[in-house]
């Protein structure tokens, strides 16, 4: 059979059982549109390409599937770079097309002609040219096949013009082979004994938890095994909704915000295991001080993760899930009783630091952000899916909302992307049409794609965005009072827009609440409406995140309220 | 931690931009690259890179991970030991008056280089060897004056097991 190669790449597509496609066209790609109009597939259009990205990301985040872009070459190409490295930051599975000029023109400083292979290189897990429609196929295969498997992460393909309109043999249903890539999945048994006979001798055992977990859909697995086991289990950002939020076990999130117990229990655990995590500096603080009374086991399929940031006892190369499973089949749990004797020295200690509520705040008659996302999390009874903007906001929806299921927290954890959360919301409401969700935004960063409202209302999106206005860029305000003198250089926003009349201009609901008793209303009123809706929190202006580790300091030297 | 230096050598997927992603993972990570050698194998699809690095043990761990992780990079070595046979080529062009021609063919021919170009005042001087050999041969001509030197950094093959 020939077909042209928007043709082609459209098979493949439907191979690939893509359903939705996030993109924005142009000159470049306009053969490819032309025959996206005769498919099933949905195609989103978003209203710039950073926000195709993240929405795909966030599509991927809640569904577990590919995310799928499709842009222009040039400008389109370049607007996608952010959200790429968003997720190749946090292992997201994307495949991103660009259209590219016509390979004669290629070089040649075209209009519109940009080397995105060579921008993306290094934000991307791997990128291609096609510069022959007879390998387009293959080629795009080879992309899903790359950005799902092993530590997933974003794929990019760039088509020339007259690649996606010349026609070529097309074949379905191609095997993917690629010869230097065979990503380790099941764990060496001999270690993973060795990590049973590390537990069974530890007395001060914690489990890190990162997005690891989410990404290979081990949060039964991991939970399984910390209960069976009686181990506390801490989490990175990433990995929240990886185990129960509400679990006795859970010691809620490490790091710079994390809870005062799951930071003084990993600095004071004799066995720390780590499963797909990388030990980021945000997590570890001062990485000599980072739990230095304890044996580490690091799980992770990516062994490039494994000793990069600290010294571990026993590295395991393999999936999050397969190595869990596998690890439950080999522990022998000591009967309920005899466990829990030889636990209790160590769950008092626990227990003790947990009694420290160090997420403790003072009500007070301006509204507190906390509060918000406190009554944010009964009203929607833990159960919707919340992706965050960047920032003070992204804290407190951390530490605030309490995930039990995994898949259901969505931010940008390594690269910190304001911006972020809107378009991730319209990527996972798509996934999710049966699921609240909401953007927990600050002033600031919903600023930086808020050209979505557009999108939303194209597609009757009911995301809800809760923007904890403190009119400030508060996360580097807080920096500013803490360690530069209060000389808030550069964070005061205090010129509006009035997002009320904002939302009304896109054509949504828009809701404010200026005092702590408008709080239960205004989100009772905005999550009960049909639509998208903004609802705007005027919160405490110089409200801080606490606990707080300065930067490079040890995790147990924690800033408190 | 010590530095040292390793060699590197790999299969990689012969096309455009393969070595790019190589030295941009090092550039990226600030670790140097002393010296460089690519060319296809036996198999057209199929190139060899060579590469020499100073690292420390975290850091060389580290590098190699990252190239295996190179969808591109086929297959990896550290050939650093004593199993591989390491040679380099350089060309001297080294200054030939008439008073020190004599000389320098001397030292030639104990090192059993070649001349591959003579003009009136100048050889091109030919010469391969391990690293050291090198050096010392560049040492000797020095005091003759050299015009230019090209060097074409370590190769090396893992010997066969007999
Ligand atoms: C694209 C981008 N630019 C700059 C930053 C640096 N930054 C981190 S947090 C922050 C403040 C965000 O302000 P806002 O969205 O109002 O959130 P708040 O901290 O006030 O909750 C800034 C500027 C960033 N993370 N991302
Ligand atoms: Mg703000």
């Amino acid at each position: 059979m020939e077909l042209t190669g928007a043709q082609i790449l459209i098979k493949v597509f439907e191979e690939e059982k893509v359903d939705t496609i996030f993109g924005f066209p142009g000159g470049m790609v306009i053969d490819i549109y032309d025959k996206l109009e005769d498919t099933s597939i949905k195609h989103i259009l978003v209203r710039h390409e950073q926000g195709a990205v993240h929405a795909a990301d966030g599509y991927a985040r809640a569904s577990g599937k590919v995310g799928v872009c499709l842009v222009t070459s040039g400008p389109g190409a370049t607007n996608t770079v952010t959200g790429i490295a968003s997720a190749h930051m946090d292992s997201i599975p994307l495949v991103v097309i660009t259209g590219q000029v016509p390979t004669h023109l290629i070089g040649n400083d075209a209009f519109q002609e940009v080397d995105i292979v060579g921008i993306t290189r290094s934000c991307t897990k791997h990128n291609f040219l096609v510069k022959d429609v007879k390998d387009l196929a293959k080629v795009v295969k080879e992309a899903f096949y790359l950005a799902r498997t092993g530590r997933p992460g974003p794929v990019l393909i760039d088509i020339p013009k007259n690649v996606s309109n010349t026609k070529a043999p097309y074949e379905a249903g191609q095997q993917v082979s690629i010869k230097s890539y065979n990503p380790t999945y099941k764990p060496n048994m001999k270690q993973l004994r060795k990590v049973v006979n590390l537990i069974d001798s530890a007395e001060r055992p914690v489990i890190f938890a990162g997005g690891g977990i989410i990404l290979s859909g081990a949060a039964k697995a991991l939970t399984t095994f910390a209960r069976t086991m009686q181990i506390p289990v801490t989490g990175s950002l990433m990995g929240l909704g990886g185990f129960p939020g509400s679990d006795p076990l859970w010691l809620g999130m490490i790091g710079m915000h994390g809870t005062y117990r799951a930071n003084m229990s990993t600095s004071f655990c004799d066995l720390l295991i780590g499963i797909g995590v990388r030990f980021d500096d945000r997590v570890t603080g001062k990485t000599d001080a980072f739990a230095s009374q304890a044996k580490i086991v690091h799980v992770d399929i990516d062994p490039t993760s494994i000793r990069k940031n600290v010294p571990v006892t026993i590295p395991i190369v393999g999936d999050c899930r397969s190595t869990l499973e596998s690890l439950n089949t080999l522990i022998k749990p000591l009967d309920k009783t005899t466990l829990a004797d030889k636990r209790k020295p160590w769950m008092d200690q626990v227990q003790k630091w947990k009694e420290q509520n160090t997420l403790a705040y003072k009500q007070t008659d301006t509204i507190k952000p906390q509060y918000v996302v406190e009554t944010l999390y009964e009203l929607t009874r833990g159960e919707a899916i919340i992706t965050t903007e960047v920032g003070q906001n992204q804290m407190w929806a951390a530490q605030y909302y309490h995930f039990d299921k995994p898949n259901h927290f969505i931010t940008s954890g390594g690269l910190g992307c304001m911006g972020f959360g809107f378009p991730a919301a319209i990527g996972a409401q798509i996934a999710r049409p049966d699921k609240t969700v909401v953007d927990v935004a600050g002033d600031g960063s919903i600023q930086m794609n808020i050209q979505e409202m557009a999108t939303a209302l194209q597609y009757q999106l009911p995301v809800k965005i809760v923007i904890l206005n403190n009119g400030y860029l508060g996360m580097v305000r807080q920096w500013q009072e803490l360690f530069y003198d209060k000389r808030y250089a550069s964070t005061c926003m205090n010129c509006g827009p009035d997002f009320v009349k904002l939302a009304e201009a896109y054509g949504a609901l828009g809701l404010r609440a200026t005092k702590p008793e408008e709080v239960i209303p205004v989100l009772e009123k905005g999550l009960s409406s049909p639509g998208t809706v903004i609802m705007d929190f005027v919160v405490a202006k110089e409200e801080c995140v606490y606990p707080m580790v300065p930067a490079g300091a040890p995790i147990t030297e924690m800033l408190l309220a | 931690m010590n530095e040292e230096k390793h060699i590197l050598t790999m299969l990689v997927d012969n096309e455009p931009g393969v070595l790019s992603r190589v030295v941009g993972l090092f550039s990226a990570r600030g670790y140097n690259i002393e010296s460089l050698v690519v060319a296809p194998t036996i198999d057209p699809l199929v190139s060899r890179i060579t590469l020499v690095t100073n690292a420390n043990l975290p850091e060389i761990e580290q590098i190699e991970k990252q190239l295996r992780k190179l969808i591109n990079v086929i297959k990896l070595r550290d050939l650093s030991g004593k199993n591989a046979v390491k040679r380099e080529m350089a060309l001297i062009c080294v200054k030939a008056k008439p008073e020190n021609r004599a000389e320098v063919l001397r030292i030639v021919s104990i090192f059993r280089c070649k001349v591959v170009d003579t003009g009136l005042e100048h050889y091109i001087i030919e010469v391969s060897g391990n690293e050291d050999k090198i050096n010392a041969f560049i040492n000797l001509l020095k005091p003759m004056g050299i015009k230019k030197i090209a060097r074409t950094g370590a190769l090396a093959l893992f010997r066969e097991p007999n």
